[in-house]
């Protein structure tokens, strides 16, 4: 195997497996929060404004966890520099 | 998406003009776009303001719209709107129109690339600590590193530039992300799907601007506050 589909092929696995993996985490992360958000929002109605403008910041930072992981994927995938830097060999 | 192929993520590399060393890229040509609408709008609701009951339409829309982010600064800092008025709408209006118009055909969201947010996240960056001072003075400021002891100290100098970091991309990531997801789409499943992520985008765009204003006024906040506390106690 020459070195340009590695890199091709590297590229693609891992650009699949960093979303893959970065979602998951941030799933989990932001079920709980809106789950306890909405408890919390059940139990104190009068508190919902409060409540739901710090959850949105709250799923702010944990979403930016995915966000990171999707920035990594699309480089890999849009604009490997790994990969032009084979092609132009 | 008619100026950007599918592989540029940002429409930094796409140069429209250059002249020697002068070079005119697409998020520069669209931010002044962007600045423009603002403007006209702006312009257009200013122009014969009336107090009492007969007022333009559009009067009475811009009025609603800063009582609303007047109010929210408030709740959020509990203190006096005015003095951040100023910075947290221009952000929040600045981020909210180009996000919006990304379902406008042809037009390229200035937000969608890292530079444009970057410089976003440096304002607030030179504008916590900015707001701080004025509040409280240096001395005062300079102290809150330090606190609650002064081995936090690299942990809270850490935390302002990664925070500035985590700013700039959140918001790059996001309205890249919306913009290609809508691109690849468009090239995989061409009707009515594409209209549906876009209608996600339109929701994200506007969550996103609201998450950078409120993000950007609770750091403020917390550079201001944290001195108020300091002199009660």
């Amino acid at each position: 195997m020459d070195v340009t589909s590695l890199i091709g092929m590297m590229s693609i696995f891992t650009a699949g497996f960093t979303i893959a993996v970065g979602s998951i985490g941030c799933a989990l992360g932001e079920g709980r929060a809106v789950a306890s958000s909405m408890t919390a929002i059940a139990q104190q109605p009068d508190e919902s404004g409060t409540i739901s403008r710090t959850l949105f910041v709250g799923l702010a930072m944990i979403e930016s966890t995915a966000i990171y992981c999707l920035v990594v994927s699309m480089i890999l995938i849009f604009a490997n520099p790994f990969w032009n830097q084979a092609l132009s060999r | 998406m008619d100026f950007m192929n599918l592989t540029d993520i940002t429409p930094d590399a796409v140069i429209l003009w250059q002249m020697g060393w002068i070079k005119l890229n697409l998020t520069i040509v669209f931010t002044w776009i962007t600045m423009g609408i603002l403007l006209v709008i702006s312009w257009l609701a200013t122009r014969r303001l009336r107090s009492g009951k007969d007022l333009s339409p559009w009067q009475n829309f811009l009025e609603a719209v800063i009582e609303i982010t007047s109010n929210q600064i408030e709740d959020i800092s509990q203190q006096h709107a005015g003095k951040y008025l100023d910075f947290i709408g221009t952000l929040f209006f600045f981020i909210v129109v180009s996000n919006l118009f990304m379902v406008v055909p042809g037009y390229v969201p200035p937000t969608g690339s890292l530079a444009t947010t970057s410089a976003l996240a440096l304002c607030v960056f030179v504008a916590v600590p900015g707001y701080g001072i004025i509040t409280e003075g240096l001395v005062q400021y300079l102290k809150t590193y330090s606190s609650p002891t002064i081995f936090m100290l690299p942990f809270n100098l850490v935390s302002e530039f990664t925070r500035t970091l985590a700013m700039a991309v959140r918001l790059f990531g996001n309205v890249m992300s919306a913009s290609k997801i809508a691109a690849i789409l468009l090239a995989v499943i061409p009707l009515v799907f594409p209209v549906l992520m876009h209608l996600l985008g339109l929701l994200t765009g506007f969550i996103q601007a609201y998450i950078f204003a409120v993000l950007a006024m609770v750091y403020i906040t917390s550079a201001t506050r944290v001195q108020y506390e300091l002199e009660k106690g």
